[in-house]
């Protein structure tokens, strides 16, 4: 048996909308886990079902050998679960809510201090302020913090960087990175592409099904495909001219430029001749490395046909 | 355990950090009930009455007598029979009282300004006491049980305590509990290792202990300010409001187990409860004059047993025993939603 997390076909509908439809995929034993998809893809509601909050309609899932469904009693002290929102009691104190949250589980904050220490760090300033004061990164390294507390096998965390600033989100997977040797299992889910690759593997999903499930660099080298980078002054008519030369497959905006996928038959010496002739300025293209996003918006484009 | 009284010690820390409700949850109470007690009052004073008579005999006059010194009566004079509809339509006077002697016995007629029901009927049950006082000879005697003069803070103070409860009671454990949902911490409780139970145990927890401390100042004021005999039926009357604040309790708690929102959680529970409690629970309406269709719609209102249960119990002062009827409806009632509360408390979808 998997000691850590095993999801089988689980389905699960809101009404008429299928917001789980046959998700499968399994976390190893102290694995960091990323579900990457853009919002409205099912990834809270699989949360939701893992936590024992929601009962699925159909398949099953167990963590740490235990079913969700018909465990979930025993299950309860073995996960640590930080919904979406950051959610504490925002007219406690940062002590207080620390407090409470072990005083649930029937542990007290000094014996499982070690593990969260190096999160808690950062709060251990100001015991006394109140969560509602604290900035974005404060209160999900204290939501963080109040997940731990009991010791939990498994770690869910949903959307735990969603509304916190830079500096904040990689310090948390840095926290996250730092887990795995306390030999914790995390679930972590994101709609930012760039966490994907600080996952040991990630499960990629979108309208309710699992596209991909693999490490990172094993699903960017999966994309199969020849990738450019272009741009120019003007960045539109960039996109529109590319768009309608025979050699390119697809093309969209990533970050500050577009990517093309090139078919075979693309030359990217005599596509900068014809667009220089078309009177765009500045014309670059050059090889790109494939990432995670760019997999994700073929997988996506191959989902909806 | 543990976990229980760290429940009830963060609920207690949320309502104490919340000044303003705290505030709110005891002013509204004192405010209602001097406003009811005092101001909102169907009590009549200084009532103008003339009388229309031709033989002064001592009854008569001993009569006469009365209407002067009584304090609710401010007495215009004797006037003749001709004059008085004229001056109960130009307002002058109230009422006229007719004394007849015939034979040796007092024959009486009341005649009132009905243009407000309320002022007329008070105005008649003052008259026909004086009446009654002094008229040994007459067939008819009249005495006016447990509210004599008629006070209306004993009609009213029973009222507002039903009101009161069901409003505080079940607004705040309602807005709490749905608080908990939208800000998500509801999850963190349910995902948590302890029993539903315990968690709605230390929810009510707290709350039960706020609504005694106003139950208390409410007493204390009902049994100073506003002038309620105090006997050791008070003892009675802190049991049955105890049972009463529970099921407000369990109302609130239903209402959470329903509505997502905390706006909707005020609303559901100011206009679902208060409207029917001052409409239909007898408060201000007698149950009695509805149309039967109300009568049967106000049986399910509790405020209306408890209600029922206070007039009794402060005015009337009976015995426990002797309202067991409405005992054993809040009894039912209190279980019956705890009990659909809870099972709606922790259903997995």
């Amino acid at each position: 048996m998997n000691e850590g997390i095993v999801i089988s076909d689980i389905t699960k509908s809101y009404g008429k909308t299928k917001a789980l439809d046959g998700v499968s995929f399994s976390v190893n034993e102290g694995e960091l886990f990323g579900l990457i998809g853009p919002d409205g893809a099912g990834k809270s509601t699989l949360f939701k079902i893992l936590a024992t909050l929601l009962l699925p309609d159909a398949g099953r899932a167990f963590m740490t050998g235990l079913n969700v469904v018909d465990d979930y009693r025993k299950l309860r002290t073995e996960i640590g679960y930080m919904p979406e929102k950051f959610s504490l009691y925002q007219d406690l104190t940062v002590k207080e809510n620390l407090e409470f949250f072990a005083s649930l589980f029937g542990v007290s904050v000094s014996e499982n201090f070690d593990l969260i220490a190096p999160i808690y760090k950062q709060l251990e300033q100001f015991p006394n302020r109140l969560a509602g004061n604290l900035s974005g990164g404060m209160k999900q390294k204290l939501a963080l913090s109040c997940a731990l507390i009991h010791r939990p096998k498994v770690l869910l965390l949903d959307e735990p960087t969603t509304g916190v600033d830079a500096v904040s989100r990689s310090e948390f997977w840095d926290m996250l990175s730092d887990l795995r040797k306390h030999g914790i299992t995390i679930l972590v889910s994101t709609s930012y592409m760039d966490e994907a690759k600080l996952c040991e593997r990630i499960a990629m999903i979108n309208n309710g099904h699992i596209l991909a499930v693999n490490t990172p660099e094993k699903l960017a080298e999966s994309i199969g495909e020849t990738l450019y980078n272009a741009s120019a002054d003007d960045m539109f008519r960039l996109l529109t001219e590319l768009r309608g030369i025979p050699g390119v497959q697809e093309c969209y905006t990533f970050g500050a430029t577009l990517h093309i996928v090139a078919k075979k038959d693309f030359s990217p010496g005599s596509t900068i001749e014809i667009l220089r002739n078309k009177g765009l300025k500045n014309v670059k293209i050059y090889p790109a490395q494939a990432t995670i996003e760019d997999l994700f918006i073929k997988l996506m484009q191959n989902d909806q046909q | 355990m543990a976990i229980l009284t760290s429940l009830i010690k963060k609920e207690t820390l949320h309502v104490l950090r919340d000044t303003r409700t705290v505030v709110i949850t005891l002013v509204m109470p004192l405010a209602l009930l001097l406003l009811f007690g005092f101001a909102i009052s169907t009590e009549v004073n200084k009532v103008k009455v003339v009388a229309v008579t031709e033989n002064f005999t001592d009854e008569v006059r001993n009569i006469l007598q009365e209407f002067q010194i009584n304090e609710y009566f401010d007495f215009i004079g004797i006037v003749g029979s001709y004059e008085v509809e004229e001056m109960l339509r130009a307002g002058k006077t109230d009422a006229a009282v007719y004394l007849k002697t015939d034979k040796g016995s007092l024959d009486s007629q009341i005649m009132v300004d009905a243009s407000n029901t309320t002022t007329a009927q008070t105005a008649t049950v003052y008259i026909q006491n004086i009446l009654a006082r002094q008229q040994v000879s007459s067939n008819v005697l009249i005495r006016t049980l447990y509210n004599p003069q008629l006070k209306s803070s004993y009609n009213f103070v029973p009222g507002i305590l039903g009101m009161i409860f069901i409003l505080i009671c079940a607004i705040m454990t309602s807005v709490s509990i749905v608080g908990e949902k939208e800000n998500g911490t509801m999850s963190l409780l349910l995902v948590s290792p302890i029993k539903p139970r315990t968690i709605i145990f230390g929810k009510l927890v707290p709350y039960f202990l706020l609504s005694c401390i106003i139950l208390g100042i409410m007493l204390a004021i009902s049994y100073t300010v506003l002038g309620i005999p105090f006997s050791s039926s008070v003892l009675n009357v802190i049991w049955v409001s105890l049972l009463y604040v529970i099921l407000s309790l369990s109302i609130g708690l239903l209402v959470s187990t329903i509505v997502n929102t905390q706006l909707t959680a005020l609303i559901v529970s100011a206009v679902a409860f208060m409207l029917p409690v001052i409409m239909l629970s007898g408060m201000i309406f007698p149950i009695d004059n509805m149309p039967a269709i109300l009568q049967w719609i106000s049986c399910i209102i509790p405020a209306r047993w408890y209600i029922d249960a206070m007039r009794r119990l402060m005015i009337q002062q009976l015995e426990l025993w002797m309202i067991w009827e409405d005992l054993v409806i809040l009894a039912g009632m209190t279980i019956l939603i705890m009990v659909i509360a809870a099972k709606n408390f922790n259903k997995r979808k």
